[in-house]
């Protein structure tokens, strides 16, 4: 008899992961070039991100601390006049913009900094939120402040028209303006391809396979199953024009998100005597790592990237969501905004974290290998057994309406580096629903990896355009609450 | 003297409750105001493209109500004889027409009654059940 060995034919997931590993691990190398420091790798990117809260934070005199309440007010209606009614109102610019936000990030992301960072890196991912409220504050007033209302009233806005044209009118040179916002609608189309397309993909793919049976499961080697019939239902909304799958989704979205916040404080709550132990675990953590490489800068450093991935503060890409809102006032998207990473970073992520925290499920020795959603659905199943079913109906939701934001991103930054091609806006939409497929195939390592890598450089062109425009947004912040003040901007209700 | 605001969709009892407020104002020697209101919340979830093309998308909601409801409903008013201002605005119907109502110190508010489905009744109301619970002013239904 003679045995033939032929080569076992690698599946798709494998021949995705061969060819796209390398190109992954190349761009990571480059966005996230670290020095060492008392023997923790620091990633200039993130340094770089969370210098720029800081500073607004303390350039606005803490507006996260003084001004939430001209914030709610603002959310509710309050300064709405009447003749504005069914024009987007602050609520629904922010509704947006959470959507495009809130995803894997709060669910996945914060599986992934504790599984690196253990729960220390929680307290800095709250700070990072914290601070991150300032950075979001300058982007969205700026963004509001230099849009396009084009012949048809419809509005365009975002990093995009304040690089180009406030650093050309504060500089003098429009080429520096024209450059940076060039250099930023590159980076948001390799941003919506990465961290709002892929890393959902890849997670809710994750999820699925989970919740039917895991390595047994029918789509365990056909992950790109999955990611295909996720492409189908993109390119039917943003291809196919069939919106009403987005509305839908756009719908039961916040439904599931209070189902998530719901089943955490079951959790929480059903062991609240441990709640203080776990805040315990959380602030020692943060400061005295006993098992974490690098010890507190290493921990720290977990904690701001993962932070900074979920809430998108300094990134910019919120301002083109929130850009579409009806006000005279620019700053009032501005104060609007900054509620942004505190719904997401600090009080959703916080909510993962104490799930992962007093369930101890980090605890378990493969949890750096489950990483992801896989750790956070685990966290639940200790609890109520049958909750990763409804985690995974949640994650699919997440992830399809942030894919659907990420996807409008990349298309204006696609429509304004191509003149508002059509042809070139079917080109990025086509190979955003391949990158579903893609994202899907691959395993999360190098998947994170090129997400943060894609997403994180979209803030060095950003974050340069916020200090140069620092002094001119920050008077337009002073200006309109001198208007509160006086009584010029006045309540209406 | 105060305006009678005769609240309108496209209903046929809509069309009943234009005539009855113009032919009260012509005895009173009133005008008569006729509003649309576009149901609208603030407070709901729209994808990046919606909000986009909002503005548009309102302005087209006006001009239709204006060309389809509004107007038609309007040269019913000056057959009567009698004056007449229109106003379409977005927003919840019952507060909305309450709130116009207020704003312009409207001395009566006058609405058909809506054919709405009984189930659709028993759970939300019909926009003249809230009115009248709401109104500070007269509400007249007409059938």
């Amino acid at each position: 008899m003679i045995n033939v060995v032929a080569p076992i034919p690698l599946g798709v997931d494998e021949t995705v992961s061969k060819y796209f590993g390398p190109i992954s691990d190349f761009i990571v190398s480059i966005v996230f070039y670290s020095v060492t420091i008392f023997g923790a790798d620091v990633s200039l990117i993130v340094v770089w991100l969370i210098s720029a809260a800081v500073f607004f934070t303390i350039w606005f005199g803490f507006p996260q601390l003084r001004s939430i309440p001209h914030s709610l007010n603002l959310v509710r209606g309050r300064y709405s006049h009447p003749e504005d009614a069914g024009e987007v109102s602050h609520f629904q610019a922010l509704a947006t913009a959470v959507s495009g936000t809130v995803g894997l990030g709060n669910i996945a992301g914060v599986a992934v900094a504790i599984s690196l960072g253990g729960p220390g890196a929680t307290f800095w991912m709250i700070l990072a939120g914290f601070f991150g409220m300032a950075s979001k504050m300058a982007e969205c007033t700026l963004g509001v402040m230099y849009r396009r209302e084009h012949a048809d009233g419809s509005v365009s806005g975002g990093p995009m028209y304040y690089l180009r044209d406030g650093v050309a009118k504060v500089t003098g040179n429009p080429r520096l303006g024209k450059f940076l916002a060039a250099f930023f609608a590159v980076c948001c189309i390799g941003g919506s391809l990465g961290g709002g397309n892929m890393f959902q993909a890849n997670q809710a793919t994750a999820q699925i396979v989970g919740v039917t049976g895991g390595e047994d499961s029918p789509f365990a080697d056909m992950n790109w199953v999955i990611g295909l019939v996720f492409a189908v239902a993109v390119g039917a909304v943003i291809i196919g024009g069939i919106k009403s799958i987005a509305r839908v989704t756009e719908k039961i979205v916040p439904f599931m998100a209070g189902t998530y916040v719901a089943a955490c404080l079951i959790v929480i709550l059903g062991s609240i005597d441990q709640v203080p132990g776990a805040f315990g675990d959380i602030i020692v953590g943060a400061f005295n790592p006993e098992s974490m490489a690098g010890g507190f800068l290493g921990v720290l450093m977990v904690g701001f990237q993962r932070a900074a991935f979920s809430n998108e503060a300094g990134i910019g890409s919120a301002s083109i969501a929130h850009s579409a809102v009806k006000t005279k006032e620019p700053a009032t998207e501005g104060f609007v905004a900054m509620l942004e990473p505190f719904i997401d970073t600090i009080v959703v992520c916080t909510m993962t974290a104490l799930t992962i925290v007093i369930t101890g499920a980090y605890l378990d020795p493969e949890a750096s290998e489950l990483g992801g959603v896989a750790l956070t659905s685990r966290a639940f199943e200790s609890v109520i057994p049958w909750f990763p079913n409804v985690l995974a109906v949640a994650v699919v939701l997440f992830a399809f309406s942030t894919m659907i934001s990420w996807s409008y991103y990349g298309m204006k930054a696609t429509g304004y580096l191509f003149g508002d091609s059509t042809t070139a806006e079917v080109v990025f939409k086509g190979i955003f629903c391949l990158f579903i497929v893609v994202g899907a195939s691959l395993s999360l390592g190098p998947v994170i990896g090129f997400s943060d890598a894609m997403i994180f450089s979209m803030s060095i062109a950003n974050v340069t355009g916020l200090y140069i425009l620092a002094r001119t947004v920050r008077n337009e912040i002073r200006s309109h609450l001198g208007k509160v003040e006086s009584g010029e901007f006045a309540r209406v209700k | 003297m105060p305006e009678i605001l005769v609240g309108v969709d496209r209903s046929e009892q809509s069309r009943r409750a234009v005539e009855f407020a113009a032919e009260r104002a012509r005895q009173l020697d009133r005008s008569v105001l006729v509003v649309h209101v576009i149901p609208w919340s603030p407070f709901s979830f729209n994808t990046p493209e919606d909000n986009e093309h909002r503005s548009t998308r309102r302005a087209e909601e006006i001009a239709a109500a204006t060309e389809q409801i509004v107007d038609p409903m309007a040269a019913l008013v000056r057959e009567k004889g009698v004056e007449v201002a229109t106003l379409i605005q977005h927003g919840d119907p019952v507060d909305t027409l309450i709130d116009i109502a207020k704003r312009r110190a409207s001395g009566h508010i006058v609405l058909g009654r809506t054919g709405d489905s009984r189930v659709k009744r028993v759970l939300f109301g019909s926009t003249p059940t809230h009115v009248v619970q709401l109104a500070t002013v007269p509400v007249t239904v007409v059938p």
